[in-house]
């Protein structure tokens, strides 16, 4: 089989579910994350360290046992399916809201520590000048904080878009392999691996190492943008 | 006419504030102090930025503070300046000036962004970020900022003490203007007897939290019993009225209460106020008029108080000229040896004076 028929038999399916998935997860992420951070940024030393070592641990956790835990707790018998039936949905295992929520926790901690670094590094001088210039606390938030937490906010939202695309233990536990509703990138090419179709793994494998490398560059492009501003922060002004 | 009344009390660990005082006028009231003393934790509870264990803050005749009331900071009608001058870094100068007048809490008595822009002489930075202008000109567009939030109030913390000495003397004759110009009462921070005597109209004194004394700032620099007297730099500051000048000595003629003094010549129409330093240790005294001397002012004066100095060679001599104070440091064997007394009438010649503003 030539480049150019592997090419066109790739079955597009999975790629679109990815990039779904993980623009979906990356926009959730940032909505929750960016209060929780900025509550963090400001919580006391002990409520901070035990929030964050909770937060954490999907980092740490092999992805197997994290989906483990999903499908049990997700499930059509676990704990929250009461909960869950009462909002008329049987079961969240093996299907795409399942699949967000569970990258959602999955790729939590990429998304929290940046924004709350950046959170951190502002202090809080910033926000008593701009309160002495008659912005209320909501206003300086939005005024202020956000756009000085920018760099933060846009690492976050990289690192938790590439997080997303290459899951695959959590996605595979928690959705199974359903053709156009969890068969994502990496379990597409897990797939051809195991059907002895190499030639398409190794498009869909190359497409990923590209993306990746292009998310990469983007994102030590954006620190490299925002650096010599954070370093001047630090100085006296 | 603002009115400040004010008792603020709060406890740290290792500093503790006890401050109560009253002010009135449009001046500039200066909270002097050495470091630790207090002013800038005074002026961030005056600002609301920190909240006193106990504080009770009116400004003409509004509550701010009390028992049952804390206005937070941006609902308080003040201007603040920081030591720094902390622009926001997301913003342009001009954004900066613009985000004060998007949230200007007060309506009467408006300023207006082209006067304080040509004012401060900002208009070819309005496109520059903080990091792009030097310390001068960063705290020339705070104090922009802070005038463009149209203060009933106008809060100076230290707006100095972080620049070096080209940046400080770019920055005070604007803050002279301010005070020429502008009819905002400010309280302003500071340790440098040097911008007090400037600027200031009043001052608090204030040592380890609590206020030592309040007042008129030369009653103040010259009250013996104050530390300000104690300075080896001592001084008083008088103010006058230029009358003439002298075009072939170069000498300008300053009316004080008590008499004319001479000064360098300095470029200003006959009438216009101005204040004059007189330094303690430039005043030597005599029993009687001095005939043959280099000294051309000379003046007779009552003294109103003796003091022993911080160096026990010498005393402070407090003397009275038609209404205006200052001081003369000599040694305890002339004051001996001259026999002064209280109320003794004696000859002050004062070697040079100094024009502040």
């Amino acid at each position: 089989m030539s480049f150019w028929q592997s090419l066109t038999s790739v079955d597009p399916g999975p790629i679109w579910l990815s990039l779904k998935l993980s623009a979906l997860t990356t926009l959730l992420l940032l909505l929750l994350v960016t209060p929780i951070a900025w509550w963090l940024a400001h919580a006391n030393r002990h409520t901070k360290s035990v929030v964050t070592a909770i937060a954490t641990l999907p980092l740490v956790l092999p992805p197997s046992v994290l989906g483990f835990y999903l499908l049990l707790l997700l499930g059509a018998q676990g704990p929250l399916a009461p909960a869950l039936q009462a909002l008329g949905i049987t079961s969240l295992a093996f299907t795409f809201p399942g699949l967000v929520v569970a990258s959602v926790i999955y790729s939590f901690p990429f998304a929290l520590q940046p924004i709350q670094n950046a959170f951190e590094a502002i202090g809080k001088r910033p926000m008593e000048v701009a309160a002495t210039l008659g912005a209320s606390p909501l206003d300086r938030f939005f005024s202020v904080a956000l756009p000085l937490a920018r760099p933060g906010l846009l690492t976050a939202a990289v690192l938790s878009f590439a997080h997303t695309i290459g899951e695959f233990g959590v996605v595979l536990m928690i959705g199974g392999n359903i053709p156009g509703e969890t068969k994502v990138l990496s379990v597409a090419i897990y797939d051809h691996v195991e059907a002895i179709e190499y030639s398409q793994a190794h498009l869909l494998s190359a497409l990923m190492v590209g993306f990746s490398l292009l998310v990469l560059f983007f994102l030590y492009w954006l620190n490299h943008q925002s650096h010599p501003m954070i370093g001047h922060t630090n100085q006296h002004d | 006419m603002t009115d400040l009344n004010l008792a603020f009390r709060l406890a740290r660990p290792g500093f503790s504030l006890d401050v109560s005082f009253a002010t009135s006028g449009i001046g500039i009231t200066a909270l002097f102090g050495y470091s630790g003393s207090g002013k800038t934790t005074l002026l961030r509870c005056i600002a609301g930025l920190e909240q006193a264990d106990y504080g009770r803050l009116t400004v003409n005749g509004q509550v701010w503070a009390d028992d049952t009331t804390f206005l937070p900071s941006h609902r308080r009608p003040i201007g603040y300046v920081f030591q720094e001058a902390n622009l926001l870094q997301h913003l342009t100068v001009e954004g900066n000036l613009n985000y004060a007048i998007a949230r200007q809490r007060s309506q009467n008595n408006v300023i207006r962004k082209q006067e304080v822009v040509h004012w401060l002489a900002l208009g070819p930075l309005l496109k520059r970020r903080s990091m792009q202008l030097s310390g001068g000109q960063r705290q020339r567009v705070a104090i922009a900022r802070a005038l463009l939030t149209n203060p009933e109030l106008l809060l100076m913390d230290e707006p100095l003490a972080s620049l070096d000495i080209g940046s400080k003397a770019e920055i005070l004759p604007y803050l002279e203007k301010l005070h020429s110009e502008l009819k905002i009462p400010v309280l302003y921070v500071s340790h440098s007897p040097d911008e007090v005597i400037r600027l200031a109209d009043q001052i608090v004194l204030l040592s380890q939290g609590r206020v030592l004394a309040t007042g008129p700032v030369n009653e103040i620099l010259t009250r013996t019993d104050l530390p300000l007297a104690q300075l080896e730099e001592a001084c008083a500051c008088v103010e006058g009225e230029i009358t003439k000048h002298d075009r072939e000595y170069h000498l300008t003629y300053v009316k004080l209460k008590g008499g004319t003094v001479a000064i360098s010549y300095r470029a200003a129409e006959p009438g216009t106020r101005v204040r004059v330093r007189i330094s303690a240790k430039d005043v030597s005294l005599a029993l009687a008029p001095q005939q043959q001397t280099s000294i051309s002012n000379a003046f007779p004066v009552r003294i109103s108080a003796i003091a022993q100095a911080a160096d026990p060679a010498k005393v402070l001599v407090k003397l009275d000229m038609g209404g205006d104070s200052f001081l003369a440091q000599i040694t305890r064997l002339s004051a001996d040896t001259l026999g002064l007394a209280v109320d003794k009438i004696v000859y002050a010649q004062i070697k040079s004076v100094a024009l502040m503003r």
